[in-house]
């Protein structure tokens, strides 16, 4: 569904990729694991638009996204859930996810989409008029999901979901993303947070300084020893 | 006891009007976080317009909002495209001295086509009032304060309950995320622009039954603009209409009790102290609100 064919990316001088490849395959769940600034969130920034690769191509269902604008790549059915939740605060929880379905084709839909993503996320529909800069962290990152799905994406990436949320919940955002996932939504998600993500996903992808050290099927990675002490710390 | 009242309702009505204009600034500050010391020119083009529709078609100057407005939106939209969006990541230095410059262009310009002069409108209400409980209220004043607050009404429920409206607060939190959702973020600053000097323009128009048009009559808008957004708080809509009328007052009891010559330095001090008290301004919801957005 998606192929990244080694992409080189810059932060001004710094390389912050380098000749990265990766390809998600459709209904899957694909991790992206590796330590802090090895690249993960620059590989989701390139594509989604964000960041423009002099370098590689990358595509989306056959079709080249290098160059093309953020919206028209939302448009096309990819949406980012950034790192941090993002969340508007000062709007509203459904004015969040009202911002989340932008796209016309999304923006058509907003009722149906807003029913089954309240029926995902269930307190979300008690907290509607609330601000979203007074939710607990747990319901934050359950807003900012939320809100990527009401773009109706086809892949959803979700780049540090577990970050600041206590075990219990953690475990429960992973159910949720694979209850995601068995709803036909593939999913590229960005983690820190090893053992969850290894459980739920099919592939993994590790990355160290901007490249990708080690990919392959998630059982395989796991039974590797050698992999699991030097890139995972498990 | 009736002047105060006299001299409260004439300040009133003046900070409306002043609210209006600032409430434009606002809305160009928030969303394309652009700090435009050409703001008070937009008031000035406006009014000159007005004018020359009048002058030139016999035009009413109310009636002159249906050409005047769309025109000082479109302006406003070019001004975005042209101007600022060049210069949108540059320093806040290069920002200051680009508007800065088109702002004594566009008042030299007028001053070349237009002349010095003091023009003005006589319209048959210019100088008609009303008398209530021994309060004479100008007519034209009136009319200004109440299309202010209308005006400003209509922008808030435009904020609060349009998607576009929702989208460009939305932009005035996060312009990135915002664009992460699918808004197409440049489209929005144009229209912001335009909009925000479509609101300035109108307080341009309502200003000119009772004043005149000059070529620098748009300098003292600009600070005073400024004035009331950073005292309102900035990205505050509400706090932007109190603080017009507050500065409007300001201007109107500094004007009769002190020194009609003081009335800036007056509400300069007072601006001063407030910063010095208040560094969020007297509605802002806290320490560094203009990150938070409108309210």
């Amino acid at each position: 569904m998606l192929t990244i064919e080694n992409i080189d990316c810059y932060y001004g001088d710094f390389q912050a990729l380098r000749d990265v490849s990766m390809t998600v395959p459709e209904g899957q769940i694909v991790a992206l694991l590796g330590p802090n600034a090895s690249g993960k969130s620059t590989t989701l920034a390139a594509i989604s638009g964000m960041l423009e690769c002099p370098r590689g191509r990358i595509s989306f269902d056959g079709k080249e996204l290098n160059g093309a604008k953020v919206e028209k790549i939302v448009e096309m059915g990819i949406a980012h859930v950034p790192e941090g939740r993002k969340l508007f605060t000062t709007l509203t929880v459904l004015e969040n996810l009202e911002m989340g379905a932008y796209t016309k084709r999304a923006r058509a839909q907003v009722p149906e989409t807003l029913e089954r993503v309240y029926g995902l996320f269930p307190i979300l529909k008690d907290r509607t008029n609330q601000m979203a800069g007074s939710l607990s962290g747990g319901e934050q990152q359950m807003c900012a999901i939320a809100r990527g799905l009401m773009a109706q994406p086809r892949l959803l990436m979700i780049d540090e979901m577990s970050l600041g949320l206590s075990p219990i919940l953690a475990k429960q955002m992973f159910e949720m993303v694979k209850q995601i996932a068995d709803m036909g939504v593939t999913i590229l998600l960005v983690e820190q947070q090893v053992n969850h993500t290894m459980k739920i996903a099919h592939m993994a992808y590790i990355m160290e300084k901007g490249h990708i050290v080690m990919s392959g099927p998630t059982a395989e990675i796991a039974g590797n020893e050698h992999v699991k002490k030097a890139y995972l710390g498990m | 006891m009736d002047l105060y009242v006299q001299v409260l309702v004439s300040g009133l009505l003046l900070g409306g009007v002043y609210a209006l204009i600032s409430i434009g600034l606002n809305l160009i500050f928030g969303v394309v976080r652009i700090i435009n010391f050409a703001h008070g020119e937009m008031v000035m083009l406006s009014m000159y317009l007005t004018f020359w529709l009048n002058h030139l078609y016999g035009l009413d100057p109310y009636l002159s909002v249906i050409i005047v407005l769309p025109v000082m939106f479109v302006f406003g939209v070019m001004f975005q495209r042209l101007v600022v969006q060049p210069i949108l990541t540059t320093s806040a230095t290069m920002k200051i001295f680009t508007t800065v410059g088109i702002s004594l262009l566009l008042q030299n310009l007028a001053l070349i086509f237009w002349k010095g002069d003091f023009r003005t409108v006589r319209t048959s209400y210019s100088m008609s009032s009303l008398e209530v409980l021994d309060i004479i209220i100008s007519v034209p004043r009136l009319v200004a304060f109440g299309t202010a607050l209308l005006s400003i009404i209509i922008l808030y429920a435009f904020l609060k309950y349009t998607y576009v409206g929702k989208a460009l607060r939305a932009i005035v939190e996060d312009h990135s995320v915002a664009r992460l959702m699918g808004v197409g973020v440049e489209k929005h600053y144009w229209f912001a622009f335009g909009l925000g000097t479509m609101f300035t323009a109108l307080g341009g128009v309502l200003l000119v039954p009772f004043s005149s048009v000059y070529p620098t009559v748009g300098v003292p808008f600009t600070l005073l603009a400024f004035v009331v957004v950073v005292l309102g708080g900035l990205g505050s809509m509400s706090g932007t209409f109190l603080a017009g009328l507050f500065i409007g007052c300001v201007e109107s009891f500094g004007g009769t009790f002190v020194s009609p010559g003081l009335k800036e330095a007056i509400y300069f001090a007072i601006f001063i102290l407030v910063l010095l008290v208040r560094p969020q301004g007297l509605f802002g919801k806290g320490k560094g609100t203009e990150e938070v957005g409108l309210k």
